[in-house]
């Protein structure tokens, strides 16, 4: 996570030069100004519930107002997808159609001046169409008459500028710390919720601690001590929870950010997992900027893009891991628990399997991910993907062979989402890992 | 198979399987089957189960019962009822472990899903992913389209002559392919046959992926118990002796044995009453299940609506009370023929709507000995038109006036219930056409893909596999109470959603409504992507013959929250408006052909290859009264038998490309270092020029692959695991087959993150697909450990990285014959003067072309894709077929540069990309230049340039066409396209001249 334009990359020189004079067309964006930091409501899309609080208490230290929604999230997305598919072409995909359709359904709820909010999304600017999301959400905005509502991207390679929205530096510690705290509640949560002896301990202690962390980061000085502190009795209060000790089948999901992430996106498949008798196993969400950390290092070692740039980001990457480290470190001095595996170790696990080079959409990571968790003891795997997702051809469903070839033992299946895909489809073809899964055991 | 012995516990097992269309129950007692039954549910999933139950009770009856569900439809009630569940692939397994434990793999057919389980080697079961169609379902629904039960297409199947390529991907891809051969007159026999070949090609190629199928093949499911011919074109695939090759008895109970296994292996039992108690229990929850309101609360409010309705009438006239003139119109479409005689008034004096039960020639001579029946001497005809997929066809059989091109027909007859009309959406059998109408000319088409069409007859092959009429069936759906919301995806996915709703216990009646709500929806968000009723147009007429459902006539004005007109002919508006068409022009006498001609009239009909060129066009050369000859499916004048100099030739960009291919691939060059192979497919079909420059410059020789034709692509479709990709994806593992047994050293497909840097967007990426596609290959295709795969990451974008990346790359590949740094650096730059001299051809060609169309004052096309569009097996020749309709056909690159740079509106940051947005500025710019974008399915990317291209287009004032290619396109739409266009064309040149 990192502050620094590409400048120097080949292509981000997109001709704005005077011999364009097309280019002066420039497509009229609403920019989120200075005032608006006062009078507007930021609303966020859903993905992982519990990070996105504690990231959206750091926005209000900072000064912002900002909301999660959760349209869809009461079991019943139907008006989101509908919203989706009636504003996005249909070919688009799925995150794309529910990010949108969730847009649309707050903003036609009436819980909102419509005047007075404005929307942030994530943009990569890879090569992976989710960089279009945030075009695609200003067609449908205006298709819908809502295009007076200003769309922020929160990206990190300087494809778009607000007056009134700026990561500055002093918010990209406490906002990696949130993140942490949201890996870690994870990371403990799916290790206790399948085992539980009181059904609805684990979210209950998990909520206690979300909202300790959010007072805490809205407080004026965050100390690192504090935070390691924190990481060491979160995990000996979940350690301490009653369970029940039985055996469970393991079961990894990788997939595409949003539908791995996010319940929306998977008909929520956690739930599903765990009503079946299985305990989940996920890589959290820093692993995946990690991985777009080390994009840039490696575009210097293949293609010989920026040295200087390569030489920054490694900084922050060596940075960033420390204080992953430090995570995974309190929960193996504190618990009997699986430890996090290590991003340095994860990343090299795909030698021989998938060029490093792969970065479009969750790329290599992906593949890295399934062997990461098959390694430690997670042989079951559910790939998640958005029907035709293009990156997923490759990482996803094209490593599955040499995957299988590498740990012959593991047991894989993909599973695509959509808005036309049915639960039913999906939970027949988990339920065959599952009885495959227990086979083994 | 009653009386099989099977190894389990002592006791009484009885294992139930609930696919989505059928229903089987065993009773196993003491290690033997003692009963059992199959049955189809049509959806009365917990119902049925009671009775099978019930009438095996004297099997079951006083005894502990251990019981188990399986099946995709029977989770539901195995929750609700208290039962053990088991997943039907894992019971499948069990019992082939346990019957037949010498098994290599076990390939099972269901209604809707197709499963491999191998046992040799490494156990593995895999289902079809959500994307596969090829099923029993599938079966089904090939056989309502030939009109055939599922018993006589099997008995036809088995006097096969010839197979046909028929597309395997998915169920509706295949009915492409099937229409149009049935059109053509293709025996019913080898179609048929030509299906179960489709059905095998699926299975292996989706499910087996590259997995050889060793040792004993076990085949188990209903359809590969009842088709022999599907068991014939498994065993012929697959090269099975006998031996290897099992079809047992209870193959269509497979599953329920399974769950009876897995019964005994669960500690819980029944007693009989208490199993029967646990059923009734499922029936009795209430399954909270989204819904939407009914379509009618009550019957005074559908009468309201039927008057509303009856307003758009065309009267019935009685032709014994008629005299005077009369025409005749014929609409010959996909599934159905339509026939109308007009009266002077507009009236209607005959007319004739069915199914064109495969042999549409035979209908059409039937209705006109009937209309001449009714002529006496009261009638004259003085004159005809014919309209539709069959237009050609039937015109030169029967010596029919004219032909026009369905819009036109269809606008013409809507033009008459509303003048003022200014939208008009057709759904018709196969197909969902909708266009708007602006200053009196057709001024944009929609056609559905050939992934959406869930139209009219996917209603009614639906209706029949839940044992309905369609009308019976869609009068259940009027007056539903809680009709289930099905999703707008493709027919496969349709059919899971139906299964999902009876898992949750939905009645007929709300399936009905539901499905109804699905077709509309479908051509509302997915055909015409409108979002709003006013984007529709003020004055919408709907007719097609699925617009006489009122169910579907409803939930559309309901969803568009406006009343529209509905003819009462809805069905037969191209006949009519071909009738009216044929009443414009005036004729005093028509040429069709006489009574006593018609009477001895006679057709044969015998299939033949093109070939002509690589795209070897499947020929039906018809014969009418053994002397008039008519090809139909040829895409160019070759095809159709005319001599070379007979007619003009058009440039064309595409075959410029091609030719200059064809022309590099025979000169491979010495080979003083090694032979390299370049696969011609995605991004080589660009660099290949610079590459090839570069190896040569070395001192290797090298060798192209292909050209693409459809054998190619099977030889590599075994090895391809993720069948969503694009063909374009798809057949690269077919041109690395094809470089491996011409005998190459090496390989060479780079992985590109970056393409060249136009430097005309926001960035210059690849697709992911052409940029990371060779890891693909190289963790998937066996056979590439034969040759040295060289796949490295490169940096096109500079000479001297990328010089030093391959000098980096080569110099550990040739430990003998050493390369040196200048050496590569010279090839690069070669190489990179002999990419830009390419690109410098493409457009100096492209300016030829539109100066010879200017000269001569054809049209031009710009038919845009990406560079490997032009690929004759990808692009299935469309090229070729707009040259013969009057285009000069260039290419999206040759006339990217001809226009300015711009801002559009979404991230312009792929290469390929970007040039269709400046090729459609280009278009803008020039009058007489049309852009047709072709999208390959699967193509994620497109979803946004395809938006972003009409959008350039349409607010310009021009006219955007889209046609989606796959593996098999379906040449008479894309015909039917580009005439509209061009009518679309000459009707507003004519009204501007006016």
């Amino acid at each position: 996570m990192k502050k620094k334009k590409e400048s120097e990359k080949p292509g981000q020189n997109a001709c704005s030069c005077a011999m364009c004079p097309a280019y002066e067309e420039e497509v009229k964006r609403v920019l989120f100004t200075e005032e608006m930091r006062q009078t507007h409501t930021i609303l966020l899309p859903t993905m992982l519930p519990r990070h996105f609080k504690i990231i959206s208490a750091i926005f209000h230290h900072f000064g912002y107002n900002t909301e999660i929604l959760d349209d869809g999230l009461n079991g019943d997305s139907r008006q989101v997808i509908e919203a989706g598919l009636a504003n996005v072409h249909n070919d688009t995909c799925y995150p794309a159609l529910l990010i949108i359709g969730q847009m649309l359904t707050a903003l036609k709820s009436g819980r909102y001046d419509t005047h007075k909010v404005a929307l942030l999304l994530p943009q990569t600017g890879g090569g992976c169409r989710a960089s279009n999301y945030i075009f695609l959400a200003r067609k449908a905005l205006k298709k819908a008459g809502f295009e007076y509502v200003p769309i922020i991207s929160l990206n990190f390679s300087g494809l778009e500028d607000n007056p009134g929205f700026k990561i500055t530096l002093p918010m990209l510690r406490p906002a990696m710390y949130g993140i942490l705290y949201g890996d870690l509640l994870m990371w403990l949560v799916n290790q206790c919720k399948p085992y539980e002896v009181e059904p609805g301990s684990t979210e209950k202690l998990a909520d206690e601690w979300s909202d300790r962390i959010v007072k805490q980061l809205e407080a004026k000085r965050i100390s690192y001590r504090a935070v390691r502190q924190n990481y060491a009795q979160i995990v000996k209060d979940f350690a301490a929870l009653p369970k029940t000790g039985e055996k469970k089948v393991r079961v990894g999901i990788v997939g595409e950010i949003f539908v791995k992430f996010s319940p929306l996106g998977n008909n929520d498949l956690e739930k599903f997992l765990i009503d079946e008798g299985a305990e989940t196993v996920m890589a959290g969400l820093l692993d995946f900027i990690l991985y777009c950390i080390v994009n840039p290092m490696i575009d210097f070692k293949l293609y010989g893009f920026s040295r200087k740039t390569a030489a920054v980001y490694r900084l922050v990457y060596r940075y960033a891991l420390k204080k992953q480290r430090d995570m995974a470190k309190a929960v193996r001095e504190n618990s009997d628990f699986h430890v996090p595996g290590d991003f340095e170790k994860t990343r090299k696990l795909i030698q021989g399997i998938i060029g490093e080079g792969v970065k479009m959409g969750e790329g290599w990571l992906l593949t890295a991910e399934m062997m990461e968790l098959i390694e430690s003891g997670a042989e079951n795997v559910v790939i998640t993907q958005p029907f035709g997702c293009l990156p997923n051809h490759i990482v996803g469903k094209g490593m599955m062979k040499p995957v299988k070839e590498r740990y012959p033992h593991a047991n894989l299946v993909a599973i695509d989402y959509d808005s036309g895909a049915t639960k039913i489809n999906q939970e027949n073809r988990l339920k065959l890992m599952l009885a495959n899964a227990r086979l083994k055991q | 198979m009653n009386n099989l012995q099977i190894q389990i516990r002592e006791g009484t097992y009885a294992g139930i399987d609930i696919g989505s269309t059928t229903a089987k129950l065993v009773v196993v007692e003491n290690g033997v089957c003692v009963y059992s039954k199959y049955e189809r549910h049509f959806s009365q999933v917990r119902q049925k189960t009671k009775e099978m139950l019930l009438a095996a009770e004297s099997f079951l009856k006083g005894k502990q019962i251990g019981v188990s569900v399986s099946g995709s439809a029977g989770m539901g009630m195995a929750k609700a009822a208290g039962l053990p569940f088991v997943q039907e692939v894992f019971a499948t397994g069990e019992v082939v472990r346990l019957l037949e434990p010498d098994t290599g793999a076990v390939i099972e057919l269901g209604g809707e899903d197709a499963k491999i389980i191998f046992f040799a080697g490494g156990m593995d079961e895999r289902m079809n992913g959500t994307c596969a169609g090829g099923t029993g379902a599938f079966i089904d629904q090939m056989a309502t389209l030939l009109n055939v039960t599922v018993e006589e297409m099997d008995e036809l199947s088995l006097k096969a002559e010839r197979i046909y390529p028929i597309a395997s991907r998915c169920g509706v891809f295949a009915k492409t392919d099937i229409q149009p051969l049935l059109n053509q007159g293709a025996r019913k026999e080898d179609v048929a046959a030509s299906i179960y070949y489709a059905v095998v090609n699926q299975t292996i190629a989706g499910l087996a992926q590259g997995r050889k199928l060793d040792g004993k093949i076990m085949f188990l499911g209903g359809p590969l118990y009842f088709c022999r011919g599907l068991r014939k074109a498994f065993v012929d695939v697959l090269k099975l002796s006998e031996d290897r090759a099992v079809f047992p008895e209870y193959g269509r109970i497979s599953v329920a044995l399974g769950a009876a296994v897995y019964a005994s292996e669960t500690q819980k039992t029944f007693s009989y009453e208490g199993l029967l108690d646990a059923i009734d229990q499922s029936i009795r929850e209430k399954v909270q299940i989204a819904h939407d309101r009914p379509l009618f609360e009550s019957q005074e409010e559908y009468d309201a609506f039927l008057t509303e309705h009856a307003k758009a009438s065309v009267r019935m006239a009685d032709p014994a009370a008629y005299s005077g003139d009369a025409w005749i119109g014929i609409d010959c479409g996909s599934t159905t023929t339509k026939v109308v005689l007009l009266g002077e008034d507009g009236q209607i004096l005959y007319s004739y709507y069915s199914s064109n039960r495969g042999n549409p020639i035979e209908i059409v001579k039937g209705c006109l000995l009937s209309i001449y029946d009714l002529l006496q001497d009261r009638i004259v005809i003085r004159g005809s038109a014919v309209t539709g997929y069959g237009e050609e066809l039937i015109r030169r059989a029967f010596h029919v006036d004219e032909g026009i091109v369905e819009t036109l027909a269809h606008f013409n007859a809507a033009r008459y219930f509303n003048p003022d009309v200014d939208f008009i959406l057709d759904i018709g059998g196969q197909d969902i056409k909708c266009f708007k109408i602006r200053n009196g000319a057709i001024d944009s088409i929609m056609l559905n893909e050939a992934c959406s069409s869930g139209c009219g007859s996917f209603i009614e092959t639906f209706a029949r596999s839940m044992g309905y009429e369609v009308a019976e069936f869609a009068r259940l759906g009027l007056f539903a109470k809680a009709p289930v919301p099905l999703g707008t995806r493709c027919t496969v996915f349709m059919n899971s959603s139906v299964k999902q709703a009876q898992k949750d216990g939905a009645s007929v009646g709300d399936i009905s409504a539901g499905l109804s709500m699905s077709v509309v929806k479908n051509a509302i968000y997915k055909v015409i992507r409108a979002h709003s009723a006013s984007e529709l147009g003020t004055h919408v007429v709907v007719q097609g013959g699925t617009f006489l459902n009122d169910a579907i006539l409803r939930s559309f004005e309901r969803e568009i929250g406006q009343t529209v007109v509905r003819p009462n002919i809805a069905g037969l508006m191209g006949a009519y408006g071909a009738a009216l068409y044929s009443r414009e022009l005036g004729k005093e006498k028509s040429g069709l052909l006489s009574r006593e001609q018609l009477e001895q009239f006679t057709h044969t009909s015998r299939g033949a290859v093109c070939k002509g060129c690589t795209n070897h066009c499947q020929l039906t050369i018809n014969l009418f009264n053994g002397n008039e000859r008519l090809v139909s499916g040829n895409r160019c004048e070759k095809g159709a038998g005319m001599a070379p100099g007979t007619y003009e030739v058009l440039p064309n960009l595409h075959q410029f490309k091609r030719d200059a291919f064809e022309q590099m691939a025979k000169d491979p060059g010495q080979a003083k270092r090694g032979t390299v192979g370049l696969p011609m497919a995605l991004g080589m079909f660009e660099l290949m020029p610079m590459w090839r420059a570069f190896f040569r410059h070395l001192g290797y020789a090298v060798v192209l692959s292909g050209p693409s034709t459809r054998a190619l692509y099977a030889k590599g479709q075994f090895s391809i695991p993720s069948d969503t990709a694009c063909y374009p994806a798809k057949i690269m593992h077919g041109h690395m087959e094809d470089l491996i047994e011409k005998g190459v050293d090496a390989i060479f497909y780079p992985a590109l993150t970056y393409n060249m840097d136009e430097k005309a967007g926001d960035n210059h990426y690849n697709c992911p697909v052409v940029a990371y596609y060779s890891e693909l290959l190289a963790g998937n295709m066996d056979s590439l450990s034969k040759v040295d795969f060289w796949y490295p990451y490169l940096n096109i974008n500079s000479e001297k990285e990328l010089s030093e990346e391959l000098f980096r790359f080569l110099s550990g590949k040739q430990p003998d014959k050493k390369i040196t740094r200048s050496e590569v650096r010279e090839a690069v730059r070669y190489a990179r003067g002999e990419y830009q001299n390419w690109m410098d051809r493409i457009y100096k060609e492209g300016l030829e072309a539109l100066a010879y169309a200017r000269r001569t004052g054809h049209r031009v096309l710009i038919l845009a894709g990406r560079p490997y569009h032009v690929d004759s097996e990808i692009g299935h020749g469309i090229d070729k077929l707009a040259t013969s309709l009057g285009f000069v056909v260039v290419s999206e690159d040759s006339v990217a540069q001809l226009a300015q740079p711009f801002r559009v509106h979404v991230l312009n940051q792929w290469t390929y990309h970007s040039r269709l947005y400046r090729a459609a500025r280009f278009a803008t710019e020039n009058p007489d230049v049309e852009l047709v974008q072709l999208v390959s399915f699967g193509c994620g990317v497109d979803a946004i340039t395809t938006d972003e291209v009409r959008s350039i287009l349409e607010t310009n004032g021009r006219l955007y066409t889209q046609i989606k290619i796959d593996e098999i396109t379906n040449l008479g739409a894309v015909r039917i396209r580009l005439r509209s266009l061009i009518g679309a064309l000459d009707a507003a040149k004519s009204l501007k001249e006016e």
